[in-house]
């Protein structure tokens, strides 16, 4: 539903675009390959790509909600919303996504001090540096809080030595986020601090991993005698804990969302119309009427908790609910359009087999649906133990 | 603001002792809760200023039903203030504007006489209005008529040569009989047979024939306010629920310590906040945009038919064999979302009108 626009915003953004987006990039398409990841080594698909990137980051609308300093749009909910209203109406791909948009600048824009902000923020929103995030270890996954990589204080330099895992496109990003041990101490959770380190550095190295989907998106990293310079720390050193939690938030909300965005957003009863199962098989069609109805109320409790939230800052814990029902049922969804497409779908090539075990991860990167329960169960509902 | 007031309210005058009373005493539902409600103005949420209501929609009249289920007040709100009071605002003539006026001043309750069969199903309507000089005589069977025994006026949906018609008719007319039936959930349900029941033409609501332009939106509004209803029966269960997994304990520990329920616990809270967005949702679409407001509402009864029905099974089940005993109040939420299920639609009804809407 249309919503209100007095100041004139929505048919200003709606010509801007009209001039300004480029044909191809009007496709509506949000698989892997349509994104547009940026980073230093950004090959750019086509001319349209780079065109489309440099001209929103231009007008800020790369991070649409930042503040205009360091890159956005300074845009309140109000205007946000028209804004993904006008860029579905014209099937518009978003021009550039990345961790630094979804995880790392929030947790700047919050904890980082103005020279952090100034340095890393509008490269993110130019797309010229591309984040990865270091936080899951062999040993430490689910308990992350146990993490051992270690970060030493050697007077005009941090010293870091560890291994990452499933660090998603650890070989392909310029910077990480990571969290280390700064005192092995203290108690576990008071002793993580928060730290950004250049890809480039001497001692870090990556080395991929394959995914069930055929792709290798993510990687073991490794540090080895990593020297890290003294304001490269977020937050307060051993308080990293604080940032590395409210970074998940978004992180949870951005996965949540995620189904919209990898293209599973498509409404079921038009899957099934496109295939030869769907319309005939009683059974399948249930469980997509079923899914589409959780889908839709799934959709609006994402909305009405943006709706909630003050500016910038995300759903706070409820942001676990959120992953939750968002992952799980974005799982549902790929089931049945794997289920619609019959042996069609079972080709490599075809792009739904990819999507849908593809789509087995979202209930375990950024906290499985379990810990999300744990969550919910522990800091909303208060149940002890 | 309103939740608060409400919930201010029930929780002394209408809390979960209150249907318990009604039902031990063999009643459906006390006229004096009815005036009260009515003198705060929750009669009249929907009736226009000009009749003397508040006028407030019906996402606020979501709101009072929610809170209402909180505690599973019986009382006329759905029948009379939401489904009624819709239909006689889609006529706007003399004659609705003096009934609006009546219901919001707490003086006349309605039932919509619409049912036949076991499931609902608004076209399947048998009860014939047959041409008789001016007017027509009604004859049928209406089953499963909410509020059907204490209403003072009926909505009959009947059969003419062109259509479904709808008429509004005072209770006691010569050729009504109504047969109150004893129901799971304590509340007023009546089967009624019209045997030559006769109606003038000023007795027809909107026009002949065309019985759905009234009804439909009536129809909605009342899905809508079930639907909130049901959300706040989950909520109360859930909050019933909940206090149990912090008190009771077994192995020493209280049984909220243990994972395999307070995952369960967990999953059920998710999927009230879920239907609640739906909720709103449908309240919000019902007042700014009423003739495009059928999926939201469907979607809204679709799940919080489903949503209740997990809260009370899962209430039962966690509460252990005091679930299971008349003493105990889940029992009565259990009863009243298997009833809300069924009324004005169940799950796959609305289900299906969602799919239809998504391209199914
Ligand atoms: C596609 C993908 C991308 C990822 N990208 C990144 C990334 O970029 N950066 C990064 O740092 N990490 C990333 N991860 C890692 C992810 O965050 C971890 O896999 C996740 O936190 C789970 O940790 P684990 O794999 O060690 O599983 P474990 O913690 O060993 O869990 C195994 C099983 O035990 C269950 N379990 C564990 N603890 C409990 C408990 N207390 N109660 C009940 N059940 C429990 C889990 O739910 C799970 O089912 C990614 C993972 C995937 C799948």
């Amino acid at each position: 539903m249309p919503h209100d626009d007095p100041s004139g915003f929505r048919a200003e953004l709606r010509d801007w675009l009209a001039a300004n987006c480029p044909e191809e990039m009007r496709d509506g398409a949000s698989t892997e390959d349509s994104i547009c990841w940026g980073g230093k080594n950004w090959e750019f698909s086509s001319d349209a790509q780079k065109i489309w990137l440099d001209r929103c980051a231009a007008r800020g609308l790369t991070v649409p909600t930042w503040p205009e300093a360091y890159g956005g749009a300074g845009l309140e909910r109000a205007r946000e919303k028209i804004f993904h209203e006008e860029m579905a109406r014209i099937g518009a791909r978003y021009p550039l996504q990345s961790f630094g948009i979804w995880m790392l600048g929030p947790a700047l824009l919050q904890f980082g001090t103005p020279e952090q902000k100034a340095r890393y923020l509008p490269p993110i929103a130019r797309g010229e540096v591309r984040w990865c995030q270091g936080y899951s270890e062999p040993g430490a996954g689910s308990d992350l809080a146990g993490l051992q990589t270690r970060c030493e204080d050697r007077g005009d330099h941090w010293l870091v030595n560890g291994q990452k895992i499933w660090t998603s496109y650890a070989d392909r990003a310029d910077w990480i986020f990571a969290l280390v041990r700064t005192d092995r101490d203290a108690p576990k959770h008071k002793g993580i601090s928060f730290v950004l380190m250049d890809m480039e550095s001497e001692g870090v190295s990556t080395r991929p991993i394959r995914l069930i989907s055929g792709a290798s998106p993510f990687c073991e990293t490794f540090f080895d005698d990593v020297r890290v310079p003294k304001d490269q720390v977020v937050g307060e050193v051993n308080r990293g804990w604080d940032v590395a939690k409210y970074l998940l938030t978004h992180e949870r909300e951005m996965i949540s969302a995620g189904g919209q965005v990898m293209g599973a957003g498509r409404a079921l009863g038009a899957v099934l119309a496109d295939s030869e199962t769907g319309q005939s098989d009683p059974v399948l069609r249930a469980d997509a009427m079923r899914a589409e109805v959780d889908g839709l109320a799934v959709g609006l409790t994402l909305e009405r908790y943006k709706d909630r939230a003050e500016a910038g800052q995300g759903a706070g814990d409820a942001s676990a609910m959120l992953k939750y029902a968002g992952t799980e049922l974005n799982k549902r969804r790929l089931e049945l359009v794997i289920a619609a497409g019959g042996t069609d779908a079972l080709d490599w090539a075809d792009g739904r087999a990819p999507t849908w075990l593809r789509t087995k991860g979202n209930s375990i990167e950024g906290g499985t649906s379990e810990v999300m329960l744990g969550i919910i169960a522990k800091r909303i509902l208060g149940l002890p133990g | 603001m309103l939740a608060d007031a409400a919930r201010g309210f029930l929780d002394g005058a209408a809390p979960l002792t209150h249907l318990r009373g009604l039902r031990d005493a063999g009643l459906t539902h006390d006229p004096a809760l009815w005036k009260n409600m009515a003198a705060m103005g929750w009669a009249g949420i929907l009736v226009p200023e000009t009749t003397g209501g508040s006028d407030m929609g019906h996402a606020a009249a979501g709101v009072l039903a929610r809170e209402m289920g909180r505690t599973l007040v019986s009382c006329p709100f759905l029948g009379t203030a939401v489904i009624a009071v819709t239909a006689l605002r889609q006529v706007g003539d003399a004659r609705a504007g003096s009934a609006l006026a009546q219901i919001a001043a707490g003086e006349r309750l309605y039932a919509l006489a619409l049912d036949e069969s076991a499931k609902f199903n608004p076209q399947a309507v048998e009860t014939r209005a047959e041409k008789h000089g001016n007017g027509f005589r009604l004859s049928g069977r209406k089953r499963f008529v909410v509020d059907g025994a204490m209403a003072d006026r009926l909505l009959v949906v009947a059969r003419t040569d062109g259509g479904l018609t709808l008429f509004d008719l005072p209770a006691d007319r010569d050729g009504i009989a109504r047969t109150p039936r004893a129901v799971i959930d304590s509340r007023d349900v009546a089967d009624i047979r019209l045997d030559g029941a006769e109606a003038t033409g000023a007795d027809v609501l909107g026009k002949v024939d065309d019985a759905m332009a009234v009804l439909a939106p009536a129809l909605r509004a009342g899905q809508a306010a079930l639907a909130a209803e049901m959300s706040g029966l989950a909520a109360g269960a859930f909050a019933m629920t909940l206090g149990y997994l912090k008190e009771r304990r077994q192995f020493s520990t209280p049984i909220g310590a243990f994972q395999a329920l307070q995952h369960r616990a967990a999953h059920l809270w998710c999927e009230i906040e879920i239907t609640a967005s739906a909720i709103l949702n449908a309240g919000r679409m019902l007042d700014a945009d009423p003739a495009n407001a059928a999926m939201a509402v469907s979607l809204a009864k679709a799940r919080a038919t489903a949503t209740a029905q997990l809260a009370v099974q899962e209430g039962v089940q966690m509460h252990g064999g005091i679930g299971m005993t008349d003493a105990f109040d889940m029992g009565f939420f259990m009863k009243r979302a298997r009833v809300a299920a069924e009324w004005l639609g169940d799950y796959g009804y609305h289900a299906n009108i969602v799919a239809q809407a998504r391209g199914f």
